[in-house]
């Protein structure tokens, strides 16, 4: 079965999928659908948000992440998705890039958080190469000391999905709807959401970006373009997914506790 | 002393290459558990099997920060998912080495996560299931057949 994905180069097979505005909480139902029922290798570009919407990990707590009265009043959704990791607020001024791929073809990579991240960390360090200081501090992309993404992931048996939101840029009112989680990195320093990230568009163009991107992708695998549209109807249909769209009601007792 | 000198230059140039070189050596076995490939223990009594993952994953996943556990009563299958541990930004499946229902799980893991790290053969199992078919047990490692696959992974 495994022949399936391998290309004749010898390289194993990735569909790339392009796509625009697409809402965050459709992305990552699709991406957990390919993850959990498909057996290819996918990397899914999300070239910005429809709108802003608050995403936090599986096991964030709205209580001690998110400022709910504003985030209330503004009707800012607040989504909790299938993979761990930490908390962002995304618009269509960020780039979400997602690998999805079985863990036999990358091999050289054991199917565990820290060598799946290393393992990103070298894709994007040619994508930034001679452009910025690119890093891997401690699970954050930095440029220096300044974040400009954040990962996440989902392992599971014989898969794993490695997904990163990069700030290509943000709106700065926006970021006052997130508190200063408990579970910061040490290089943070408390330093508040505006003086510890910074925008990737200072470096880069978008365009620039997701083509260097597909180019460094495809010095591990053989790539080929596949339609959003083709991925949306043959994602499986009896498939559940787990990220969801925290209702009002929760956010307001999650309120409750927190006052 | 030869050793412990390479050992350093490995984690230099790992260092240096920002390759995370985390893993202790040997990991700790228990003699009388069975081992799933998937990383997780059964620890047979009659019908009732304890599950928990494993030392040699807790090693390679990190620090654990969460457990999603699922419900008393849930049927789980052997191979199949039944939970997750939420460590370095992933979150990583459980699979269960035996079919049954679940009759028991550790609440202790809803405030202290960690226990899966400091004690993956104890405090922090997950849960107890009811077998359904104690045949499966046949299928699974025992610490010797699994020691020998964790060092093949490890080399691979």
């Amino acid at each position: 079965m495994a022949t399936r994905h391998v290309a004749q180069a010898g390289r194993p097979l990735m569909n790339i999928v392009r796509m625009k505005g697409v809402p965050i909480l459709q992305q990552l139902e699709i991406e957990e659908c390919l993850l959990r029922t498909s057996s290819d290798n996918w990397c899914i570009i999300n070239d910005g948000a429809d709108k802003p919407n608050i995403v936090m990990g599986i096991s964030g707590k709205p209580a001690e992440l998110v400022e709910i009265k504003p985030v209330l009043e503004d009707n800012i959704p607040v989504i909790r998705r299938f993979t761990g990791g930490g908390t962002v607020i995304v618009d269509h001024g960020t780039i979400f890039v997602s690998f999805i791929c079985n863990k036999d073809d990358v091999a050289d990579v054991q199917p565990y958080p820290r060598p799946i991240m290393s393992w990103s960390s070298l894709l994007y360090s040619q994508v930034f190469e001679g452009i910025a200081d690119f890093r891997l501090r401690e699970n954050d992309y930095v440029f220096g000391l300044r974040k400009f993404g954040g990962n996440a992931q989902s392992i599971t048996k014989n898969r794993w999905i490695h997904h990163t939101s990069f700030l290509w840029d943000y709106e700065t009112r926006n970021m006052s709807y997130l508190k200063l989680p408990k579970r910061a990195p040490e290089y943070r320093l408390a330093r508040d959401h505006l003086d510890f990230v910074c925008p990737m568009k200072d470096y880069i163009s978008r365009s620039d970006f997701i083509s260097r991107t597909i180019v460094a992708a495809g010095r591990l695998f053989s790539v080929e373009s596949t339609e959003f549209e083709a991925v949306k109807s043959s994602s499986n249909v009896n498939f559940t997914p787990t990220s969801r769209l925290l209702t009002n009601q929760e956010l307001e007792a999650a309120s409750m506790i927190a006052t | 002393m030869a050793m412990a000198s390479s050992r350093l230059w490995a984690s230099k140039a790992a260092s240096y290459l920002r390759i995370s070189t985390f893993n202790r050596p040997f990991a700790t076995l228990v003699k009388d558990l069975k081992y799933a490939d998937s990383h997780e223990w059964a620890k047979i009594e009659g019908n009732s099997a304890t599950i928990g993952i494993t030392d040699h994953a807790q090693d390679h996943l990190g620090d654990v920060v969460y457990v999603e556990l699922p419900e008393v009563g849930t049927e789980v299958t052997q191979g199949n998912g039944f939970g997750a541990v939420e460590s370095v930004k992933a979150t990583s499946d459980i699979n269960s080495p035996v079919s049954g229902k679940v009759v028991q799980v550790n609440e202790e893991l809803n405030s202290s996560p960690g226990l899966v790290n400091g004690s993956p053969y104890e405090n922090g199992w997950i849960i107890k299931v009811e077998m359904s078919n104690a045949d499966e047990v046949k299928s699974l490692m025992d610490s010797e057949q699994y020691s020998k696959f964790c060092e093949e992974e490890d080399d691979h």
